[in-house]
């Protein structure tokens, strides 16, 4: 008998571990015990295993030295450290933020938290691609705007930023540009100083290092008011002992990253597009959420009239098939996606959304199995659905 | 996440359908919230003598529509009333809690078809 087929496609909400990864962070959680702040030499072979990763980093994103790497516990800390700090040492010279209605929750949440703390706040829109709208953002960039803050591409439906045109507009009203590059680094080259960030959020485990770990990039000149208070390491940015082995996970993840990004990101662009034509072509009434050509190369977000996501991702996890959706049912709240409607979905369409994300093991033979097995789930679907039309009820 | 019960039900839903000479139809829900559903009842001497129903919604919308059908068929329309959303998840083998609210409509949509059958009859349709 042969073994339940196992199709992970959910990669924008956790990656495995690059084996690679591991080997390199082995020796850091059997042996080392050096605190990288201690003189003598087991702490300063740990400090050395804390800059190497330092630098790989740095590497990655073409940051200018590797001083402006921060590491941190992850995408979250960084957006909160990005955001609140920045708000927190500029206050003086205006309070008021800007972000656009696509951000992940981990920047709309301290977003919204500057709020009680006096800021004033803005959620600009964006078109139906998800594209920030610029003249919306150069008209409500005020004299007293302190920081923006956007997505680099959006994981749920991969829209692409022009970040550099965005770049241009903030710095014309010398305000300051944190990115939130979670979902895009690693997949499309980040070159800070091209693009003109400020500061840049990254993750570990989005680009196959381990959890609770990732980067906030600040620009030298930038300054951010610390969150945590302690011992003063990381430039005194972020206070606490680093976690070694996770941020040689962290730097080894980023080393592979830079050399294979482009071969992979070729790769999947390829097996994106066939999958997003296998979804669509066989079922009518299916449609591309985002842009079919600037969006991250593992995203494929799609949608079915007539029927609900998490009744659709029940039926794919019966046939070994693992994705996301944008329907509230998966979530704790009754509301679908705030990005999907903000890209001007109705509630139904948004509840009728499917995400895959594509990773390193996915294969053309994983991209034609959903494909093969999709059309027969929205029939089944779509018989028992009150709002299927006649027409396609046989 | 959900018991075998529920996806017993989700896989091989009893009674999915419409009744185009139904005696009393029951729509509850929204769309926009995500759930949506339809029961549609026969009734002869007071008795439900046949159930179906049409849902649009996530997996617990599906199983509890077609839990209710099993629970009522064949029921007096007053033992038909007193089924509960309680009844209905304690047959699944119980519901996740936050689909306790949003997804278990189904003891409702009932209700609504046999109170749409009972306003006919003070019409003389039947």
């Amino acid at each position: 008998m042969s073994e339940k087929r196992r199709i992970y496609m959910d990669h924008a909400a956790g990656k495995p571990v690059d084996p690679r990864v591991v080997e390199a962070m082995l020796p850091h959680m059997r042996n080392a015990c050096g605190n990288p702040s201690a003189l003598h030499a087991f702490g300063q072979d740990a400090k050395h295993a804390l800059e190497t990763a330092r630098m790989k980093v740095a590497e990655l994103i073409n940051a200018e030295k590797k001083e402006s790497i921060i590491f941190t516990s992850g995408a979250t800390e960084s957006n909160n450290l990005a955001i609140k700090g920045v708000a927190g040492r500029y206050k003086d010279k205006g309070k008021r933020v800007l972000t656009s209605s696509i951000e992940h929750i981990s920047v709309v949440n301290p977003v919204k938290y500057l709020i009680t703390r006096g800021f004033e706040t803005l959620f600009l829109p964006v078109d139906q691609y998800g594209f920030l709208k610029q003249e919306t953002l150069e008209k409500e960039l005020t004299d007293t705007t302190i920081l923006v803050t956007i997505v680099y591409a959006n994981s749920e439906i991969g829209t692409i930023q022009h970040i550099k045109e965005i770049s241009r507009i903030v710095h014309n009203k010398n305000a300051v540009l944190h990115v939130d590059a979670t979902a895009a680094c690693a997949q499309v080259p980040i070159d800070v100083q091209r693009d003109g960030i400020d500061l840049l959020t990254i993750s570990s485990n989005d680009m196959y290092g381990p959890r609770g770990v990732g980067a906030l990039y600040v620009k030298e000149g930038i300054r951010v008011e610390p969150m945590f208070h302690g011992g003063g390491q990381e430039r005194g940015l972020r206070s606490g002992t680093e976690n070694i082995a996770g941020i040689v996970g962290f730097g080894k993840a980023t080393e592979i990253a830079e050399k294979e990004m482009q071969t992979e990101a070729k790769r999947l662009v390829e097996l994106r597009n066939r999958m997003v034509d296998g979804l669509l072509k066989p079922v009518p009434h299916s449609f591309l959420n985002g842009h079919s050509t600037e969006r991250l190369p593992d995203n494929v977000s799609v949608r079915y009239s007539f029927i609900e996501g998490e009744s659709m991702l029940l039926s794919l996890d019966l046939e070994g098939v693992y994705a996301s959706s944008g329907s509230a049912c998966t979530a704790k709240t009754l509301e679908p996606s705030h990005v999907l409607l903000a890209i001007g979905l109705k509630h139904e369409e948004a509840h009728g959304s499917l995400m895959f994300t594509l990773g390193r093991q996915n294969t053309i033979e994983d991209v034609d199995y959903v494909a093969s097995v999709m059309p027969s789930i929205v029939k089944r679907l779509r018989m028992m659905s009150p709002l299927t039309p006649g027409e396609l009820k046989m | 996440m959900y018991s075998e019960k529920v996806m017993d039900h989700f896989k091989n839903p009893r009674n999915v359908g419409e009744i185009p000479d139904a005696d009393g139809v029951g729509t509850v829900g929204n769309p926009v919230c995500g759930d949506l559903m339809t029961i549609y009842i026969k009734v002869k001497d007071n008795r439900l003598t046949d159930i179906k129903f049409k849902t649009f919604g996530c997996g617990s919308a599906i199983a509890t529509s077609s839990m209710i059908t099993e629970l009522a068929k064949g029921k007096t329309l007053e033992e038909a009333l007193k089924i509960t959303r309680a009844n209905v998840a304690d047959s699944l083998g119980g519901l996740p809690p936050v689909k306790m609210h949003c997804s278990n409509l189904a003891a409702d949509a009932l209700h609504a078809a046999i109170e749409d059958y009972n306003k006919k009859c003070a019409f003389g349709a039947k």
